[in-house]
């Protein structure tokens, strides 16, 4: 009856996006021992997967090619911010991209080797490494028009209900935020800690890998990994989270 | 190798109880989990930590399916005089990796 509940209600109130001075990290809302494992660098396990991308970063490919290292320098000073314009948009293929496409597109253009696998644990290192360095730095989607488009299909992928229990994303992180889905709190789903360590995967997982679980979950069929489709739900997501902190890598139950 | 983190304070102060923080990449597969082709996959964990000061045993750990992977141990230490401590994790399949880090007592 809880769940019809939820269902009627989604379907009355709508979805009404919540407002800048509302926005919360789900970090907010977890238990005190899993906000103590995220802040402490000792104890968070994603720290495991940034020390390997700070490997992957000096190291030089097996074409002879410069490591990132060779052309981006530090990455303390260079990469500081990066991770917090993404997904920006990418002059050669005319198309918005995330930040793991950035990284592979650097790796085909500029290291002369074959781009890594989504989800594979160098690209994921890599891309946790990278926004590390951006961490606590404010959430900032680049103000670019020919963003738009894909930001405005990302707020309708948003909204639109899909799967068999006919959901929406915002029927339950814009509307019901902060209520429970069985035994789990609803975060507002802002994407600010990716890559992030979750509990329940024991391992670093990206933003995509998030967005496949909860299509899943309203039984709808999940895009393939590197749809366009992510890119314009990761770039809504971004504005939507604005300006709250970067936090990655950040852990989840 | 296993990628590990070690954190612990690089000076003391003799009588300080210091906090030594270990964590180690590792899958802990319990030996009870189907993988992809339905099969059950065979046990993989870290079944023991031992931590020594200048080869005196401070702290030993026996593991058992049922913890997380990437396991992390924390316990302190009294510092007594400046040395090395090795963190040696040993598990199934001749899993076994030594790191070692100093402090400076004074």
């Amino acid at each position: 009856m809880a769940f019809l509940g939820l269902l009627l209600s989604g379907a009355l109130a709508g979805a009404e996006p919540i407002s800048p001075t509302e926005r919360r990290s789900g970090f907010d809302q977890m238990s005190s021992e899993i906000q103590a494992m995220q802040r402490d660098d000792g104890a968070n396990p994603g720290m495991l997967a940034v020390a390997d991308g700070e490997d992957l970063w000096t190291k030089a490919p097996p074409s002879g090619r410069p490591a990132c290292a060779g052309c981006h320098g530090a990455a303390s000073s260079t990469m500081r911010g990066v991770a917090t314009r993404y997904p920006a948009w990418d002059a050669q293929t005319q198309k918005p991209i995330d930040l793991q496409t950035r990284v592979n597109t650097c790796r085909r253009e500029y290291q002369g080797v074959e781009p890594l696998a989504y989800e594979s644990p160098d690209l994921l290192a890599l891309t946790a490494f990278i926004a590390a360095q951006s961490r606590g730095l404010p959430m900032t989607p680049p103000d670019d028009p020919r963003l738009d488009p894909t930001r405005a299909e990302g707020r309708t992928l948003f909204e639109a209900r899909q799967g068999q229990l006919g959901l929406s994303c915002a029927i339950c992180h814009d509307d019901h935020w902060g209520r429970h889905l069985g035994a789990a709190v609803i975060p507002q789903g802002h994407p600010t800690g990716y890559p992030l360590y979750r509990l329940e995967w024991q391992g670093l997982g990206s933003l995509q890998r998030r967005l496949r679980n909860c299509l899943t979950g309203m039984r709808a069929e999940p895009f393939g990994y590197g749809a366009p489709e992510y890119i314009a739900l990761e770039l809504y997501l971004a504005t939507r989270a604005a300006p709250l902190p970067l936090e990655t890598p950040a852990v989840r139950p | 190798m296993a990628r590990t983190l070690i954190n612990l304070p690089k000076s003391a102060k003799p009588g300080d109880t210091i906090t030594i923080k270990t964590l180690i990449s590792h899958p802990m597969e319990t030996g009870f989990r189907p993988g992809a082709d339905g099969r059950i996959l065979p046990r993989n964990i870290v079944t023991h930590f031992v931590c020594r000061f200048e080869d005196e045993e401070i702290f030993r750990v026996e593991l058992f399916p049922a913890s997380a992977a990437n396991p992390y141990l924390t316990f302190t230490w009294i510092a007594t005089r400046s040395g090395r401590f090795s963190f040696t994790w040993r598990g199934d399949g001749g899993f076994d990796q030594t790191e070692s880090a100093a402090i400076t007592v004074a």
